[in-house]
């Protein structure tokens, strides 16, 4: 029986030669990832299995971006007690302040993925990693937990909604923008349990970055894993990163999926998710004037270097409105200092806005700018839910970089070409 | 595995952020997550939720974040079973894993209301509205998730050597 992209992974992994929607299997793991918040429930599950050591030192990595810097004293409790795991366990890949940023944008800067691995995380985005053609999920503590132990986790396999890409981005429209529409298209659930396949000609017409961003928001359509072909660019992207031998993935020509769509990248325009879920989107035909209190451009979906200058084209020699307070995030320390080197932290505190240290805080509610109530923030964040930033009565509207600078200036919901 | 209790019901999408908040994540203590269940979603489910309580709820369940806090939350404030017309994936791995019962079936959630007596015997396949008189069929799981729920969790499967 012929095989999608996912399928063919699964089965490398799980040592069989072929599977099929709806079979439950054993895989072997190439990562296990956890969180300052995910962490420590996983490593009290460790303990509880009674397992004295992790299956590979070098394949487990724990990640303190949630609440770190830590937000608080119990926050510290948590970050210390990763800290303390990972020391006595050896960790190899254990980034803590100083060199941590958020998880998702960190370990493929890392070269810690490369395509045709399988990853676990105790973190839904852990889908971010099918940008590099590599199978990588979000699962929980006990997972995670088991993952350490074993190098093992089940599935069942996955059945796949196939996205068949041409044609090029607009200006000012970037991956944010194809995922909110794919989103929007077919909602919150329709890929439950599936995968979400990313091919054709217009992949290549995609940035691994724009992917990366496309990849991560997968779990808002329910989706189990996003992946995309490899092609030119991922081998260059991970080759520079990476000494790992690795295979790339197609699907069977002949491989069967739940639905097709083609997607034209050049009619995609710029879109925002309204409250309160990523499936609420509208283009700007549709968008009134909607004044904002408050804008955040980074976390695992967009805070990679790609997406911060991007906001520095639209934010340069100009000024973030008054009464908005502009929040910026670069996601790892590598994208920090290049935004230093390149002038666009300049660019962004001349323009009245903050720069902050790597970290998840707002995006969750967590803190570095959490909204009060009747307070609206455009962000370029991944959730939209009720009280995702802040009080109940506060609202996340989702959207690009290039979106969320023009509304910095505007002071409401903009459309970059309309500045 | 039999279960009875009154209903607490909710609509579609109810996400992991309302089911425990991330401002509560800077702990993983059980009784503590408890207190904030639903609390952005229903301030008076603490005080009406009664142990053995059964949640009944519409399409994806538990979307949004991996927290494993989300079913421990709900197991721990009293609630024996979810009942939903469908679960977003990781919180039904979450809570096979940790021994929290839930089960997908569309026409129980359409045939229970808020507060209604529910009976549930996961075994024969059955749910009973109390209050109504009606009963609906359920699927049972996969044998694979049965044995891990009969282990009491996946920690323990692997503790007795069911996955090695």
């Amino acid at each position: 029986m012929a095989m999608t992209m996912t399928q063919k992974i699964l089965a490398a992994h799980a040592g069989l030669d072929k599977v099929e929607a709806g079979q439950l299997i054993l895989v072997d793991l190439d990562r296990v990832l956890g969180n300052d918040i995910t962490s420590p429930v996983a490593i009290r599950e460790f303990d509880r299995i009674g397992a004295k050591a992790v299956f590979d030192k070098d394949k487990v990595t724990m990640v303190m971006d949630h609440f770190a810097p830590n937000k608080d004293i119990k926050a510290a409790v948590q970050c210390k007690m990763c800290r303390e795991f990972c020391d006595k366990h050896e960790v190899t890949h254990f980034y803590d302040v100083g060199q941590m940023g958020i998880e998702h944008a960190l370990l493929p800067e890392k070269g810690l993925v490369v395509p045709g691995d399988v990853v676990i995380g105790a973190d839904s985005h852990t889908c971010t990693y099918g940008a590099l053609g590599a199978f990588s999920t979000g699962v929980g503590s006990t997972d995670m937990a088991c993952g350490m132990a074993t190098g093992k986790a089940w599935f069942k396999v996955p059945s796949a909604i196939k996205f068949v890409l041409k044609g090029k981005l607009n200006k000012f429209v970037s991956g944010k923008d194809v995922i909110l529409h794919i989103i929007g298209k077919i909602g919150v659930d329709g890929a439950l349990y599936k995968s979400m396949e990313f091919v054709g000609e217009g992949v290549s017409a995609l940035t691994v970055f724009d992917r990366l961003t496309i990849a991560n928001m997968a779990i808002e359509a329910g989706a189990k894993n996003g992946i995309f072909e490899v092609d030119e660019q991922t081998e260059a992207y991970v080759k520079e990163r990476s000494d790992r031998k690795f295979t790339a993935y197609k699907a069977d020509e002949d491989a069967v999926y739940d639905a097709v769509y083609e997607i034209d990248l050049s009619t995609i325009k710029s879109t925002v998710a309204f409250p309160h879920l990523p499936e609420n989107t509208k283009t700007f035909d549709e968008i009134e004037d909607i004044k904002i209190d408050q804008v955040v451009i980074g976390s695992c979906t967009n805070g990679h270097y790609k997406d911060l200058e991007e906001a520095a084209q639209i934010l340069k020699g100009r000024k973030v409105a008054k009464r908005v307070r502009a929040i910026i995030i670069p996601a790892t320390q590598d994208i920090y200092l290049k935004a230093l080197e390149n002038g666009l932290l300049k660019i962004f505190i001349e323009a009245g806005c903050i720069v902050s240290t790597p970290t998840c805080g707002p995006c969750l509610g967590g803190y570095m700018g959490i909204l009060a109530a009747g307070e609206r923030a455009v962000a370029t964040t991944n959730r939209n839910f009720v009280g995702r930033m802040g009080d109940v009565a506060s609202e996340v509207y989702l959207a690009s970089p290039a979106v969320a600078a023009a509304s910095a200036v505007a002071g409401k919901i903009a459309d970059p070409l309309s500045l | 595995m039999k279960f009875t209790g009154k209903s607490i019901k909710y609509g579609d999408n109810v996400d992991t952020d309302v089911i425990i908040p991330a401002r509560y994540l800077n702990t993983s203590d059980k009784k503590e997550l408890a207190s904030h269940c639903m609390e952005d979603i229903d301030k008076e489910f603490k005080s009406k939720v009664c142990d053995g309580d059964i949640m009944v709820a519409g399409f994806n369940f538990g979307c949004g974040s991996s927290r494993e806090h989300a079913p421990i939350a709900i197991k721990e404030s009293g609630i024996s079973l979810v009942i939903a017309k469908s679960f977003a994936r990781i919180f039904y791995r979450n809570s096979i894993n940790i021994g929290l019962a839930i089960v997908e079936c569309d026409e129980a959630v359409e045939g229970i209301s808020d507060g209604d007596r529910v009976e549930a015997d996961l075994d024969a396949g059955v749910i009973y509205n109390k209050t109504t008189g009606k009963s609906f069929q359920i699927q049972p799981f996969p044998e694979f998730i049965q044995k891990i729920i009969q282990n009491g969790g996946l920690v323990r499967s692997i503790q007795v050597g069911e996955i090695k």
